[in-house]
């Protein structure tokens, strides 16, 4: 029953983002006037749907794309709002992986490597 | 040409982040404390070769790493089973925790989800990463670097760093949710079903 093209995969095995992406390329489903076509990439003159936009999260989100794919894809998570919530969750993900693995180093390790360093260096200068 | 009298003041402050690079890399306590001390012995031995001005982070991270590598690895107590991870879909997590609950309007339910997961929960699902793919990520999203600095860290082509790490992401995010579902945080049923 797909009546509009292209998209309706882009989220494929993903049920609650395919049953959200309605933000920006359905327009509105209350009645109130005619749906206007907000798909960012028909817009801004790209080409970018949200598969491309997922697949290239990584990137974008490690500030690793030249500075006009970054931008592409920023506009497509302002407008697209089962991506934009994608990419929020990601970034999220990222601090929380961050902030859950730092250890405190033991006072023993501090010293025991001052130890050794300092144990080097008078080798080093012949012992005195 | 770095002055090795200088090697304490600039290299120490280093040391928790090594050290928790060293215990995910070992994976115990006692070979992470004997592989940061060996990688800053080693690092104040070669400190003379240091470029200064370059970036001393990553060339810490380098000598961390080429250590364990060499002499760490074959003697680990937990041998890898498997040098490689299945392949998991994109968004693998945040399609199982959408809608997951919460009471916070201000914050998503997916978000609010993360919450739950415990230091320990995180730490042991990147330390169950085959080795690789466990080095990347912990690189990338520990440590903040760039796949550039990784590629140079690791002695691995650049193209390779980041399959591993977007691969190694991946897979992370399966074994959190596998510890998610196995506390009954989530439901077990397919997403959005």
């Amino acid at each position: 029953m797909s009546t509009h093209a292209g998209d309706d995969n882009t989220h494929a095995g993903g049920g609650d983002v395919r049953g959200m992406h309605a933000r920006s390329d359905r327009g509105h489903e209350d009645g109130a006037g005619p749906a206007p076509v907000l798909d960012a990439g028909t817009l801004f003159g790209a080409s970018l749907n949200c598969e491309e936009a997922v697949h290239e999260l990584y990137h974008y989100l490690d500030g690793e794309l030249t500075e006009e794919r970054r931008e592409e894809i920023r506009i497509h998570l302002d407008w697209c709002g089962p991506c934009g919530g994608a990419a929020d969750f990601e970034a999220e993900l990222r601090r929380v992986i961050a902030n859950r693995c730092r250890d405190r180093v033991p006072q023993g390790l501090i010293d025991r490597v001052a130890a050794a360093i300092d144990e080097e260096s008078q080798q080093h200068d012949g012992g005195h | 040409m770095a002055d090795q009298a200088t090697f304490t003041d600039v290299a120490m402050e280093y040391m928790p982040g090594l050290y928790s690079a060293a215990l995910r890399m070992t994976r115990n306590r006692a070979d992470a404390e004997d592989l940061v001390q060996e990688t800053y012995l080693k690092a104040y031995r070669s400190f003379g070769s240091f470029t200064e001005g370059t970036n001393l982070r990553a060339w810490l991270y380098r000598i961390l790493t080429n250590t364990y590598i060499n002499s760490y690895r074959a003697a680990q107590r937990r041998p890898e089973t498997t040098s490689d991870v299945e392949d998991v879909e994109d968004l693998y997590l945040y399609k199982r925790l959408a809608g997951a609950g919460g009471s916070d309007p201000g914050r998503s339910a997916e978000d609010e989800a993360l919450d739950l997961f415990t230091d320990d929960d995180v730490k042991a699902a990147l330390e169950s990463l085959p080795e690789a793919f466990r080095i990347a990520v912990l690189l990338a999203d520990v440590e903040g670097f760039s796949y550039k600095e990784i590629s140079e860290i690791t002695d691995v082509p650049i193209g390779t760093v980041m399959s591993r790490i977007h691969r190694g992401r991946r897979a992370l995010q399966k074994t959190l949710h596998d510890v998610a579902e196995e506390r009954g945080l989530v439901g077990s049923s397919a997403p959005g079903g």
